[in-house]
């Protein structure tokens, strides 16, 4: 019988995020809360780690998702694309104990690949004669003005997919991919927590997501809120 | 004044006659958001979510609801047949690569050069531009909706925009609550106005200089 191993696997968030330390640059997958690695961050938010940068397109909510680590005062510093349904967030921002960079969603998005890609830089369109570009350079090609944006990385990177198999291949599910895979790609150590682990071979090969060779630790994650932030329903008729 | 601006909903039904057969179309939050009240299965329009989406539906039944399908107003939302789903990277590539049709956004100030800014207002707390500032630069084409003038009455169809730009010389049409209006090299050219407001009273409430089309300004009724 052949033994399944998941060389990957972590026991625990706490071990998986054992050596993130204080001042460290994190990914943080997620899109509002949806697709957010949850366990990961109550474990950030359990170990105390402070000075923390977080690169994440929404910074959660009061009491969820990076809101936790706002709440406890360990976000040093957010590069964000709408940071706007959060109180903590707004205190901390106005009294100057929180840095924050605004980054329009599409250029953090391709920041990001870009990390991940091996392209230090690229030129876009998004943002031209805005705030956004100021002090950037910017170059005219066919006639139209783009402007140059540098490719993001970070020390770690937090993801939440729906699904891995032993090697670490990824499967997300529905909008829940949002900004995962790119920041699977883009970290040093890439740390994904998953709703469910299937076996060897199991994951068709035309449908993985992410290749396993951007996982580093893999962690089945327990006890899923998965909170709704705006819940919206329609009537029957 | 014996006008009658129009409301939101109006608002949305006249910007969903920009809509055409097949288009892919990106819509903002707000009123916006209402246009899609008025597409038609037969319309054969699809729409684009930039957290991810093409081929959006309406809003799920109770009970039906999933934490992992929302749009990008972080509502629940539905998949119609034949949609897909995406990473962010991918959702902006069709946005800024300009497969995405059409946009259609809300406004705090708009200029007669095309200029829009919708995002941050100086000394008040800033939320974020979110996906606006790749929609504008990456879409062919910005149609903007919003209202003419602010409560107090002052223009915000403008000849330059006072506050932080979210996009220059991209919006390519202004339907407001008394006119629409397109973007020229020329400059604002007036198209259609609400019943019981001349031109003239148009021109008042605006600051940028408006233009009479050629082809006759329409009645904004919808």
């Amino acid at each position: 019988m052949k033994v399944l191993k998941y060389s990957k696997l972590i026991d625990s968030a706490m071990d998986a995020i054992a050596d993130i330390n204080d001042g460290a640059t994190l990914m943080v997958g997620g899109f509002g809360l949806c697709g957010i690695p949850e366990n990961l961050i109550e474990a950030l938010r359990v170990k105390g780690v402070k000075g923390l940068t977080c690169i994440s397109n929404n910074a959660g909510v009061d009491d969820f998702g990076l809101g936790k680590l706002l709440q406890t005062g360990q976000i040093k510093k957010m590069i964000s694309s709408y940071v706007g349904e959060n109180k903590i967030f707004e205190q901390q921002f106005l009294s100057g104990k929180l840095e924050v960079e605004l980054t329009p969603q599409g250029n953090l998005a391709e920041r990001i690949r870009a990390g991940g890609a091996g392209i230090p830089a690229f030129y876009t369109p998004t943002g031209v004669g805005t705030l956004v570009a100021e002090g950037k350079e910017t170059k005219i090609f066919d006639g139209r003005e783009y402007v140059l944006e540098r490719a993001l990385k970070a020390d770690f990177a937090l993801i939440k997919a729906w699904r891995a198999d032993p090697q670490g291949n990824l499967q997300y599910n529905m909008t829940a991919m949002n900004f995962n895979p790119m920041m699977a790609t883009a970290a040093k150590v890439t740390i994904a927590e998953v709703e469910e682990l299937v076996g060897e071979g199991e994951m068709n090969p035309l449908a993985i997501h992410t290749p396993a060779v951007y996982v580093k630790r893999l962690l089945l994650g327990h006890n899923y809120e998965k909170r709704i932030e705006q819940r919206t329903v329609q009537a029957r008729v | 004044m014996s006008f009658k601006l129009l409301s939101r909903e109006q608002l949305a039904k006249r910007a969903a006659a920009e809509l055409r057969p097949g288009m892919y179309v990106n819509l903002g939050i707000g009123i916006p958001t209402l246009v899609a009240n008025a597409i038609t299965p037969e319309m054969n329009i699809t729409l684009q979510s930039e957290n991810g989406i093409l081929g959006m539906g309406p809003f799920p039944f109770a009970g039906f609801e999933r934490a992992d399908l929302i749009n990008a107003g972080k509502q629940t939302v539905t998949l119609l047949p034949g949609a897909s789903v995406f990473s962010s990277a991918d959702s902006f590539a069709m946005i800024r690569g300009g497969h995405i049709d059409l946009t259609i956004l809300g406004a705090m100030e708009v200029s007669e050069k095309g200029d829009i800014a919708n995002w941050m207002i100086p000394g008040k707390m800033v939320k974020g531009m979110g996906g606006a500032m790749d929609l504008v630069a990456g879409s062919p084409n910005v149609v903007v909706v919003m209202q003419h003038c602010a409560p107090d009455g002052s223009p915000k169809v403008l000849k330059n925009c006072k506050l932080p730009l979210t996009g220059k010389n991209c919006v390519k049409k202004i339907i407001s609550d008394r006119a629409a209006m397109v973007v020229t090299a020329e400059g604002l050219v007036v198209t259609e106005i609400i019943p019981g407001l001349s031109f003239e009273e148009l021109q008042a409430c605006t600051e940028a200089r408006l233009l009479k089309s050629p082809e006759g300004i329409k009645v904004l009724n919808p």
